[in-house]
């Protein structure tokens, strides 16, 4: 059995570890270019959303590489997403591809399916070295999420242009290679003291965008035309609502336990959204919610074209950010693949978050008499920054 | 005397203009890009000093619109900002109390919000170019109109048809078939100017609050038709600038009189440039899996600027000027 899976930024890394220390051979897709995501619309249905598609991709380039066995998630709605495996599948047999699906179904469903699968992947292992697994691949997600948040705030101080996405690709590759858990954290620590390394501007009042939508197009920067990398390097300090550790610990472990740790993001939305909508579509609301009350400058929504969850958050987002005051820019992602499109909005975004920010620290109040002198305090340098 | 020089390298035009110290056109230039954004600048420089009198030095340059990195490059700008921003400063400086800018180019239309002289909030239109200069250029050819006649005609009308706005495609297909029912060519550009005002607000304007006074800027705006099927759908007067067609130069201009005013000396290559060759090389390296396409500027034979890299490895070679 050769496994693949779709790629999602980094998942390939934890994904990867725990199959292997499984026993299972993994194949990961080639990483997600252009022509993935043209093998993928070419037979995904038009109107399916953007995720589908590359997956879609992903599997055929896998395919390519000699992968037999596709391990996908499941899921249980609104969201299209729960539908992805069938369709997915339904998809590959009308090309008359050969590829064994294991769908991994999240338990709010069926116990039973869950465990079906899980069983496949495991057959080969004792419990202990299943625990094991669990824990190395655990370990390496959380060590890429810390590295993660820990580098944003370092990337939009760069001195020089692309240090930080160096020191990144390096610090991702360590901890890939690392193979038990002490290994990881040595990893993280060497990780750590390549971003302190990094040169950096004089002391500089960066801007501050949070980065809230749909978990795909937020993590994926193959998809998302390297959002997070394109502001970081016009120097604006990305915060991101999404992180995939988090996921894993409030949607499989939690909500399987009846448990909830999101209650608070429940009670911000309320008075827009009283209602699960499928996806990250009430996170959107709620984390606008928050960064406006904790200072944050602005924030971006990202969603693929169609998404249903962040096409309700899109049409509430103008009345949240009228009532918090907090200019909110949407970005609908498709198959574009000019990043010159998005870098122009993303620029002019950021100009008005800094020209709003000059006016507040001159005139401390938000309805001032003077505005010509606060309009002079243009200092965003944007993409000619470098 | 001190002047400024303000660039819009855009999909369809490239504009060129010229701002003194207190804020007055020396020189206003509006070239056709015809897919060749290099000659359009080289171009334009030759045009603009022709025009200009003999006692000016260029003290700062500002490029905008999509070929705004190139321009830059080119002739040495001293600031290079993206078109949304640049629309914002002119239609503030022209009109200091405006709230609403509407700008309609020939490959995108976007919205400006403003208040008090500030940018608040833009769209632009993202997966659809319908309503754009483009769209209207192919269906007056279609007409058989001059551009140029197109609003005055549209003005003509008494009785406008209805032309399905939604999607450009289908406008075309709705408007051949009001043709082919024998309706007067003034009542089906009235119609189409209305379908695309319609358009407009729907897909670009959606969601936001359109205050006066209200700007209505671009090349588009040159068109009165598009500007009375304005007014009547949002019942509030719309004022088109002077400079509508130049707004996005103008901005680069004021962008670089503010950047420039204490600096002490501009990065202008200066207006030899446009006997300069320039040469651009595309090839994709291969360092890693991104297989990235970068571009390469030379200038007289010598490297200016390399981007289009994501890690930095060909760019960083050559600091770019315009920082």
């Amino acid at each position: 059995m050769k496994v693949t899976f779709p790629h999602m930024g980094y998942l390939y890394v934890p994904v990867r570890s725990l199959l292997n220390s499984l026993g299972v051979e993994v194949i990961v897709p080639p990483a997600i270019s252009q022509e993935t995501i043209t093998l993928g619309t070419r037979y995904a249905p038009e109107f399916a959303c953007l995720p589908l598609k590359v997956n879609i991709g992903n599997f055929l380039e896998a395919k390519e590489l000699g992968a037999d066995t596709i391990l996908m998630a499941g899921g249980v709605g609104p969201c299209r997403f729960g539908y992805y495996s069938q369709v997915q599948r339904e998809i590959l047999s009308d090309l008359g591809i050969d590829l064994d699906m294991i769908i991994l179904e999240p338990p709010q469903g069926q116990w039973r399916l869950l465990l079906r699968g899980l069983k496949r992947l495991t057959a080969k292992a004792s419990p202990l070295a299943v625990y094991r697994a669990g824990a190395l691949a655990w370990a390496k997600l959380k060590a890429l999420d810390f590295m993660a948040k820990e580098m944003h705030p370092i990337q939009a101080r760069e001195a020089v242009r692309g240090r930080t996405m160096r020191a990144w690709k390096e610090m991702v590759e360590r901890i890939d290679d690392a193979d038990n858990t002490k290994a990881v954290q040595e990893a993280t620590q060497q990780g750590l003291a390549l971003l302190r390394k990094i040169p950096l501007q004089t002391a500089k009042d960066t801007l501050k965008v949070g980065l809230v939508g749909e978990i795909y197009t937020i993590l994926e920067p193959a998809v998302n035309l390297d959002i997070e990398r394109s502001l970081g390097e016009m120097g604006v300090e990305v915060i991101r609502s999404v992180y995939l550790s988090d996921w894993v610990v409030t949607n499989l472990v939690l909500h399987t336990l009846h448990l909830r740790d999101d209650t608070e993001h429940y009670r911000l939305a309320a008075p827009y959204l009283n209602h699960f909508v499928g996806g990250h579509g009430l996170e959107s609301i709620s984390s606008t919610i928050e960064y406006a009350r904790a200072g944050i400058d602005g924030v971006v929504h990202v969603a693929p074209l169609t998404c249903m969850p962040e096409i309700v958050a899109k049409s509430i987002l103008p009345q949240v950010s009228m009532d918090e005051d907090i200019p909110v820019l949407t970005l609908m992602l498709d198959e574009h693949s000019a990043e010159a499109g998005i870098k122009t909005r993303l620029e002019a975004f950021c100009e008005l978050l800094q020209a709003r920010r000059n006016r507040q620290q001159t005139c401390h109040k938000r309805n001032c008499d003077v505005p010509a002198q606060c309009r002079e305090g243009f200092t965003f340098e944007g993409i000619s920054r470098n | 005397m001190r002047a400024y020089l303000g660039i819009d390298l855009g999909s369809v035009s490239t504009n060129f203009i010229v701002l003194s110290q207190n804020g007055e056109v020396l020189a206003n230039i509006y070239l056709r890009t015809q897919g060749n954004p290099i000659q359009a600048v080289k171009k334009g420089l030759l045009r603009t000093k022709s025009e200009l009198p003999s006692n000016i030095t260029i003290s700062g340059v500002g490029t905008t619109g999509s070929g705004r990195q190139l321009a830059g490059i080119m002739v040495g700008a001293d600031i290079v900002k993206n078109e949304i921003t640049a629309h914002g400063i002119a239609a503030a400086n022209e009109v200091p109390g405006v709230r609403t800018v509407l700008e309609i180019g020939g490959q995108d239309s976007k919205i400006i919000i403003l208040r008090d002289g500030m940018v608040i909030d833009f769209a632009m239109n993202t997966v659809c170019a319908a309503g754009t200069g483009s769209f209207l250029d192919r269906q007056a050819e279609r007409l058989g109109l001059p551009i140029e006649q197109f609003g005055q005609l549209a003005m003509r009308s008494q009785n406008p048809v209805r032309i399905a706005g939604r999607c450009a495609v289908f406008a075309e297909s709705d408007m051949i078939h009001k043709q082919q029912l024998g309706h007067s060519m003034e009542d089906i550009a009235r119609g189409l100017c209305q379908a695309l005002v319609r358009n407009y607000l729907n897909n670009v304007a959606k969601g936001k609050d359109i205050f006066p006074p209200v700007l209505f800027q671009g090349g588009v705006a040159a068109n009165v038709g598009m500007k009375q099927a304005f007014e009547e759908a949002l019942q509030m007067e719309v004022w088109v600038p002077t400079q509508h067609a130049v707004m996005g130069a103008l901005g680069a201009a004021v962008l670089a009189r503010r950047k420039t005013t204490d600096s002490a000396k501009s990065n202008f290559r200066g207006f030899k440039v446009s006997d300069w060759n320039f040469d651009v090389k595309g090839k994709q390296c291969h360092g890693c899996s991104n297989c990235c396409e970068v571009v390469e500027i030379q200038g007289e034979g010598q490297t200016l600027a390399r981007w289009g890299d994501r890690c930095g490895r060909w760019s960083e070679q050559i600091p770019m000027q315009t920082a």
